[in-house]
């Protein structure tokens, strides 16, 4: 096997005082789409903000592409940024930029490229999204589906090793959905990155992903392959699978003490 | 008891979090300062921001000026002309707006138009994670958001104070000379003879530091917008605002005073 690319060892976080993340591993080889995957507030997010060292762990070790993201110097992690595309849940596009001027961004600031080819590779990636000709149109003039395209487009520009997407899926009707399932399989085969997508569209996870890890308040219940997931006999991951309730029983007294005294 | 425990418990609170802001407002201001040296400044960042903060300021600045000017010089003129000294309008009208209300009725109504949309816009990209998509893409948001504000509020705040000033003068013209019928010549020569470079030299170095204030507050109050998770959102956004231009506008009237005893 060869060396993971992204190996998270006992991470724990805190938000405060209230705890996230519990003992969470995870190694991912290297041109592999990883789906972690959960229910709200399942601390997903939160995993991937540590990937991409937007938040520090209270306790545990990340390492992407050989780095510890917990005591890299700043100039390397600027380094190891340049080689991860982060596509964000709603595009997360500068707001004053037209579409174009968001893409070229990252090469503007961090390649000494000529301007004549910065367009040329931003037209190249807007037509892998497509979204040539859009690239004049201010983010606010664009729906939903376009925004993370456009945002994907800007991710991938400088042909990342590692691809980071949150909530692929999140508000797209199923069509707009599915062409976005595509574009990822299709970028993987393209460029052989390393992807690490977070969703909770189960649909959309089983179609993309080589491996799922399942996240259940703050613990990792299993990661496997998506028939190891389906085949799995937990019965929250069965739940979530088959979109069940959680059936939980309610104690009755404590339900009438938190209705009575608000505790 | 309880309630005297919670109270104090509160008092504490409230102390710990304005000594904390404190503090990452000032390293804030430091980090742009610092992002200055790091790389050739975004130069077409901070043209638009001279744009936005400096030229769009013109026609509201020009209006408060001229009616500034004409409201000190209106009530100048009623105050002198009982001592017989209305030939000492013009120099009256012109140290008082140079020295003092040139620059801070500038630095309000740039606090009014500016400070209340940078603080806005910065929020709701902090909302939209916008500043974890530069971080992520390797740019400094410092130097690529803040900077070009900041120099830019530098550059245009002590243009817009001696327009402020030169039109508050002409406003002052206006009613001393046009509709008082003084004489235009004494008013422009008693500006001459009285206005020291040292009363230009105060208003300007007071412009430089409100520039500082007017912007450096609302930026702070829009990029650490998420630490305050009890308001989130539009009305974080809306909270944020409202403090900062508050603060900005005290913060600025304080120093006023303070530069003003210091330089007299």
């Amino acid at each position: 096997m060869t060396q993971a690319i992204i190996s998270i060892s006992d991470l724990n976080t805190h938000y405060g005082d209230r705890q996230v993340l519990f003992d969470v591993n995870l190694d991912v080889q290297p041109g592999e789409i990883m789906v972690i995957m959960g229910g709200s507030g399942s601390g997903k997010s939160t995993l991937l903000k540590h990937l991409l060292a937007l938040k520090k762990p209270s306790q545990g070790k990340i390492a992407v592409d050989g780095q510890d993201i917990g005591t890299i110097s700043s100039k390397n992690l600027r380094e190891l940024r340049k080689k991860m595309g982060v596509a964000f849940q709603g595009g997360a596009l500068l707001s004053s930029l037209t579409v174009g001027e968001n893409v070229r961004l990252p090469l503007e600031h961090n390649t000494n490229l000529d301007t004549q080819t910065i367009d040329i590779m931003v037209r190249l990636k807007l037509e892998l999204m497509s979204l040539s000709g859009f690239e004049n149109l201010m983010p606010a003039e664009l729906s939903g589906g376009m925004l993370k395209r456009a945002g994907l487009a800007r991710a991938v520009i400088m042909d990342p090793k590692i691809l980071c997407f949150d909530e692929p899926s999140a508000g797209l009707d199923p069509v707009t959905s599915v062409e976005l399932d595509e574009l990822i399989l299709k970028l993987r085969e393209a460029m052989n990155m390393t992807m690490i997508i977070v969703t909770h569209e189960l649909e959309s996870a089983f179609k993309i992903a080589d491996r799922i890890m399942v996240l259940f308040d703050g613990k990792v219940a299993m990661v496997g392959t998506p028939e190891e997931v389906r085949n799995s006999d937990d019965k929250r991951i069965q739940n979530l699978i088959n979109r069940k309730s959680r059936d939980e029983e309610v104690d009755g007294d404590a339900y009438l003490k938190r209705l009575v005294t608000g505790d | 008891m309880q309630s005297i425990v919670n109270g104090v418990s509160y008092i504490g609170d409230y102390t710990r979090n304005i000594i904390s802001f404190v503090g990452m407002a000032f390293i804030f201001l430091l980090n742009i300062f610092k992002s200055l040296f790091s790389r050739v400044p975004p130069v077409r960042e901070i043209i638009r921001q001279i744009q936005f903060i400096g030229v769009k300021s013109l026609p509201v600045l020009l209006v408060s000026s001229l009616f500034t000017g004409m409201a000190v010089a209106l009530n100048l003129y009623n105050a002198l002309i009982r001592f017989g000294s209305a030939d000492l309008l013009g120099p009256s009208v012109a140290v008082g707006l140079i020295r003092e209300l040139g620059p801070v009725m500038t630095a309000l109504m740039i606090i009014a138009r500016v400070s209340s949309a940078t603080c806005a816009e910065i929020g709701i990209m902090r909302n939209e994670q916008q500043f974890d998509a530069l971080d992520c893409m390797a740019i400094n948001s410092y130097r690529y958001v803040m900077l070009p504000r900041l120099v830019a509020a530098l550059i245009s705040l002590p243009i817009l104070t001696a327009v402020f000033d030169i039109i508050g003068i002409v406003g002052g013209y206006v009613v001393g000379v046009v509709i008082h019928g003084e004489s235009g010549g004494t008013y422009i020569q008693g500006i001459f003879d009285t206005v020291t470079f040292n009363d230009v030299l105060i208003g300007q170095i007071k412009s430089v530091v409100f520039a500082i204030i007017i912007i450096w507050i609302p930026m702070a109050y829009g990029y650490f917008l998420h630490l305050n998770r009890k308001a989130a959102g539009a009305a974080g956004v809306s909270h944020a605002t409202t403090k900062a231009v508050v603060l900005s506008a005290i913060f600025m009237l304080v120093t006023n005073f303070i530069v003003s005893s210091l330089m007299l």
